[in-house]
């Protein structure tokens, strides 16, 4: 019994992506129990003034100098990691308290599956919406084999 | 391992009470012969550094003195306008100090009622039931503590990332609030806190949280 709950603890709930001028690129989630009771255009808007704003509080309240700047915040019950690329290009990954440092995993995503399959594909047009088959199934697949994912029984 | 700040938050968003333990100011001094070859901007009522990062001074980097005499925001000492200064060579050679700009009281309100709202919408956006707003937030420089009481009041602590016993502090610092500003007659609920038993308390309760955290040992 206290393995399956330990196992419930360890989950991706969803995955954003957004380019440098606010776009939703690419959405996923795989398991998420509450939505936000507002439109999947608003709240892909709120995510990312929510997170620009963080960003711009971030660098006015550091006391010192920043490298990599804002890299997640935690609430009771989930944890919001945040890699952004040179580029401009955001990933945001919500997952449960258990997941201390995904910023690896979002770097492997953006190295490994966004530039591998989006921006070397030449049907894909960058700042379009990410409609890859390819990218999404192999995104879905690797989410499904990291270490801390475990699908909930329904 | 230290504690920067601490900051307390009503129930509206307005800052009440802030304290900074330790601000690190990392400043550069330089003299430099005309022409200036860092790119200067105006920004929010100072002038910045835009391009030619060097030697200690960072993009984003404020002009805080020139020639030993603090500036006035956009404005020298003597209220001239600092480009225009630094564009005119008679006035070189020039030594001039650069360093994070000091955050004003208007400033860290603004920040303060900002970290309210961003609460309040990490609580929104939240993917499972019955989450609480943002507790944690982590960058590579600080970790912001936040603790929110049942009556609202919200609680901020910024210290180093690896700084332990902070969740012990917060409610050293709510315990601390209660007796010192609390039941204090004079004192008004949601107003500023001008308690001297708060601020002493408080400064004490830091000390033994550095202390602590450096041995490990911290909850």
């Amino acid at each position: 019994m206290r393995i399956i709950q330990q196992e419930e603890k360890m989950t991706v709930h969803n995955l954003y992506i957004f380019d440098r001028n606010g776009n939703c690129l690419y959405y996923n989630e795989w398991n998420r129990k509450k939505q936000a009771g507002i439109s999947k255009e608003e709240e892909y808007k709120l995510m990312y003034g929510m997170l620009f704003s963080i960003r711009s509080f971030v660098s006015k309240m550091s006391p010192l100098d920043m490298k990599d700047g804002f890299l997640s915040f935690q609430t009771s019950k989930y944890r919001l990691h945040y890699y952004e690329t040179p580029t401009g290009l955001k990933f945001v990954m919500n997952t449960d308290l258990s997941v201390s440092n995904a910023r690896e995993t979002l770097q492997h995503i953006y190295s490994n599956l966004y530039v591998e399959y989006i921006v070397k594909n030449p049907v894909c047009v960058l700042g379009n919406t990410l409609d890859s088959e390819l990218f999404s199934s192999r995104l879905d697949a690797f989410i499904r084999a990291l270490p801390y994912y475990s699908p909930r029984a329904a | 391992m230290v504690i920067f700040s601490v900051y307390v938050v009503n129930k509206a968003g307005g800052l009440i009470y802030q304290y900074d333990n330790y601000v690190p100011r990392a400043e550069a001094e330089k003299t430099f012969s005309y022409p200036l070859d860092l790119v200067l901007k105006h920004h929010d009522e100072k002038v910045v550094v835009s391009f030619g990062q060097r030697d200690g001074i960072r993009v984003g980097h404020a002009v805080l003195s020139i020639n030993g005499v603090d500036v006035m925001g956009k404005n020298t000492a003597e209220g001239k306008d600092i480009l225009e200064y630094l564009k005119d060579a008679t006035n070189y050679p020039v030594s001039i100090r650069f360093g994070r700009a000091r955050l004003s009281s208007n400033e860290k309100l603004m920040l303060a009622s900002m970290f309210h709202s961003l609460f309040a919408i990490g609580s929104q956006l939240s993917p499972e039931v019955g989450s609480s707003g943002i507790e944690m937030l982590e960058t590579d420089v600080f970790k912001l503590h936040c603790f929110q009481t049942l009556t609202g009041i919200k609680f901020i602590v910024l210290a180093d990332p690896r700084q332990s016993g902070i969740d012990a502090l917060l409610r050293k610092i709510y315990e601390i609030y209660s007796d010192f500003a609390l039941k204090n007659p004079f004192y008004s609920l949601e107003m500023p806190i001008r308690c001297e038993l708060f601020d002493q308390n408080l400064k004490s309760s830091l000390e033994v949280a550095e202390k602590a955290g450096n041995f490990g040992a911290g909850s």
